[in-house]
């Protein structure tokens, strides 16, 4: 029985050899030679809410197409960060992609990014914050395309039946608790908000606390600030006057919000289209989130134009992503869409158009930007299925076990 | 036990073995000749994509470029410390996901083979309209995967119709999906065991591998377990086939002779239908074993690991570990320690569920075959 163990070996080794031989054949190190600029070829990845946002899209790159020479292949990512991560393992990244802000941290530090905001002249005009998520370890990389903020959408029907007017619209937290106590009802909960970061750490900004300090050095979870956030929703979760979706079997706060389920919640701009779709028989109104004990606060959702360091055409990409980002293609690409503008000159004229989305745009004066840290989208991950249990659990183990968690990542 | 028809070989092929050398090697050659196609083929897309793998797992890639270009740092076995035996998220994920798996294995792997059986013995016996029910018990297992989870989640919601059902019958179904507590720690509550409000201090102050005793005992979640219902629904049928198809070859003659012999139906089966299914169902459990191992598209669709990480499963967490978080690292890794657990259970199964019988045959061959050795070699010395 020797023999035809040591020929099948042989054989192994066999296949090995003549699969590696075929498989490095096309190779994976091809060195990127840069395009000559002006008529560049260059292919951008995008994610998209629907065909009227492709539309406006691509509609942006063919005026960008006219003007510069060079050629421009839109493509649609059905799961963005999965083809990106495709591309970059690859070695041949689309040159121009949208990249959302809580996944700078990781892209920047795996050197996948091309920082080309020096080589813009009008940064200036952008919100600062907006520009701040976009920036990692004192690099700013890309332009923000756009953004979005959270508010507090209060239905006028449940409002007005509940024997509230608009005076009574909350602006501190005690005022919320007791506007959501008096609209809950059998079928009716006052305040439906997702249980996630992006909604629970609002209310931790306006405590005065967030996850990381200002510049993002050290990780400040474990502080009494964010206690009294969590304890502030705990006891009003256990009250039974807020509720997550999931309590009233709806999918997000817009949902539930739409159904009726929720008098009141907290979601961004996206849900004036949502509204306007699925449930445009329900009349709301935008209040900015009440203040909490240290001022008003909100969290901004934005993505950039990134352009990628292995990108072939470096130059023509830049271009591109700075002129989808001027305020002419800007302004276009905020119609339809429902985000608003990144460029604070464009407010002015964005709000003439949609005055009902006040409240969004004056969010962005103090908005705060997602967490950026390199690989504390897991350490987040967990804090947020830890939030599932906050009506019963100990709000001090969930900041305390997310301090350990996100403390090796940042400092180092 | 000897009913099993003996396998033909050993003595009848020996002998052309011998014969021919010269064209015997010619064969190997012309063998070889048609093999290697398909073995460049599998050397391609499987053997050398697994070294590539392993290779990632020894690494800190960072998911740009070639993994094998030099600037990407060798870090030996780190990776498979940090999700093996460093205190930390990355463990405890770790875990929590084999915990949730493993669940999810006991529940499925029995549960799906009785179930396959139980059809594949009422679709053998004599009753009417077979053809249909063969279709319909085969049928979620050939429908895709993403449309019967759709269904799914509508069955499952809170208003769904589940739970509209258990209405009927008075009894106040739980938010399948977003529900997180453990099937244990509730059944628990409801003897009177503990309460999972206050869990017992000697189960939560200590456990191995960075989970609590507590949290490896939570049972599946009632989010996992209506995952459980729908893998059970969905693979039954397919494995109700293989067993089907043996049940056919049982010979006829055999069970006559247990039916002379004045065996019941009971006898009947234990005694000349189950061994005779032995091989069978060794490959439906082998097949259950891995499948389920390496569970990820409901996961994907439905859950996402939530409720409170007790959908997480090791193929979904190192899915969002590279492809989210930009950990190639750790991911490749999660995957080879998952290649290994499935390598050893199956390993051990086929330990358990071998055949007794011919073991002791073959001992009891070799050791007449010994004993004849030795006595011509004994007599030869003398």
């Amino acid at each position: 029985m020797r023999s035809p163990i040591r020929r099948s070996a042989q054989a192994a080794v066999a296949v090995a050899a003549l699969s590696l031989a075929a498989a490095c054949g096309g190779g994976f190190d091809d060195t990127a030679e840069q395009q000559e600029s002006g008529s560049a070829s260059l292919t951008m990845l995008i994610a998209s809410s629907g065909d009227a946002e492709t539309e406006a899209v691509q509609a942006q790159v063919d005026a960008y197409e006219q003007e510069s020479g060079n050629t421009v292949e839109v493509q649609v990512a059905a799961d963005l960060s999965q083809e990106l991560a495709q591309g970059f393992a690859g070695g041949n990244p689309p040159d121009v992609f949208y990249l959302d802000a809580s996944r700078l941290a990781d892209q920047a530090d795996a050197g996948n990014l091309f920082p080309y905001v020096d080589q813009v002249d009008d940064v200036d005009d952008f919100y600062p914050n907006l520009v701040d998520a976009f920036t990692y370890q004192d690099t700013q990389y890309c332009l923000p395309k756009d953004f979005s903020t959270l508010a507090l959408e209060i239905n006028d029907a449940a409002w007005s039946a509940a024997g509230l007017t608009e005076a009574d619209y909350p602006t501190t937290w005690d005022q919320l608790a007791s506007v959501a106590q008096r609209l809950t009802t059998g079928t009716q909960t006052g305040l439906v908000i997702g249980d996630t970061r992006d909604r629970v750490g609002a209310f931790m900004v306006e405590a005065g606390g967030w996850f990381l300090n200002g510049d993002g050095t050290e990780a400040t979870v474990d502080t009494p600030q964010n206690l009294e956030a969590l304890q502030y929703l705990q006891t009003n979760l256990a009250a039974g006057s807020f509720a997550y979706p999931s309590a009233v079997d709806a999918g997000w706060g817009g949902e539930a919000f739409g159904t009726g389920k929720a008098a009141m919640t907290i979601e961004g701009n996206w849900i004036v289209g949502a509204m306007e779709s699925d449930y445009p028989e329900v009349g709301y109104t935008v209040v900015p989130l009440p203040e909490g004990p240290d001022g008003p606060g909100t969290l901004s959702f934005t993505n950039c134009l990134a352009v990628a360091a292995d990108s072939d055409a470096q130059d023509a990409a830049v271009d591109l992503a700075t002129y989808l980002t001027g305020a002419d293609a800007m302004t276009a690409l905020t119609q339809d869409t429902g985000v608003l503008p990144s460029r604070q000159s464009l407010a002015d004229a964005y709000l003439e158009q949609f005055p009902e989305r006040q409240a969004y745009i004056d969010g962005a004066e103090y908005a705060q930007g997602p967490v950026n840290a390199p690989g504390a989208e897991q350490v987040l991950l967990d804090f947020d299925s830890q939030l599932g249990g906050l009506a019963t659990g100990d709000p001090e183990a969930i900041l305390q076990s997310t301090q350990t968690n996100l403390e090796p990542l940042v400092g180092g | 036990m000897t009913a099993a028809p003996a396998p033909a070989g050993g003595l009848q092929t020996r002998p052309l073995r011998g014969s021919g050398g010269a064209s015997r090697a010619g064969q190997g050659r012309a063998g070889w000749a048609f093999a290697t196609p398909q073995a460049v083929l599998i050397g391609l897309f499987v053997l050398i994509p697994i070294l590539m793998a392993f290779w990632v797992s020894l690494t800190d890639w960072r998911g740009r470029g070639s993994p094998f270009s030099g600037s990407v740092g060798f870090v030996g076995f780190d990776n498979y410390a940090a999700i093996l035996t460093e205190p930390g998220l990355a463990r405890q994920d770790f875990m929590t996901s084999l915990r949730n798996n493993a669940w999810y294995v006991l529940l499925v792997v029995p549960l799906q083979t009785a179930i396959a059986l139980g059809l594949a013995l009422v679709l053998n016996s004599r009753i009417r309209a077979k053809g249909f029910f063969r279709t319909a018990f085969y049928f979620p297992t050939v429908t895709s995967s993403v449309a019967i989870s759709l269904v799914f989640i509508f069955l499952f919601t809170g208003g769904g119709a589940v739970n509209a059902l258990l209405g009927v019958f008075g009894i106040d179904g739980p938010n399948w999906f977003s529900d997180s507590r453990g099937l244990l720690h509730l059944a628990g509550d409801g003897l009177g065991l503990w309460d999972s409000a206050n869990p017992p201090a000697a189960l939560t102050d200590g456990g191995p591998l960075g989970l609590t005793w507590w949290d490896w005992l939570s049972g599946p979640s009632i989010a996992l377990a209506a995952l459980i219902l729908l893998v059970v629904w969905t693979s039954a049928g397919g494995y109700m086939l293989m067993f089907l198809a043996a049940l056919q070859d049982v010979p006829a003659d055999v069970r006559e002779a247990a039916v002379m012999d004045g065996a019941n139906r009971w006898q009947r089966f234990r005694a000349v239908t189950l061994p005779a299914l032995r091989p069978t169902l060794f490959l439906v459990t082998t097949l259950g074993l891995i499948g389920t191992w390496q569970v990820f598209d409901q996961v994907y669709l439905i859950s996402q690991g939530n409720p409170a990480k007790t959908t997480l499963t090791p193929a979904y967490l190192s899915y969002t570990s590279a492809f989210e978080t930009g950990q190639w690292g750790r991911a490749a890794a999660m995957s080879f320690v998952l290649f290994a657990i499935i390598v050893v259970l199956t390993t051990l199964q086929r330990f358990l569920m071998r055949d007794k019988d011919a073991i002791a045959e073959r001992r009891a061959a070799r050791a007449v075959a010994r004993r004849r050795t030795s006595t011509t070699f004994f007599h030869a010395d003398r």
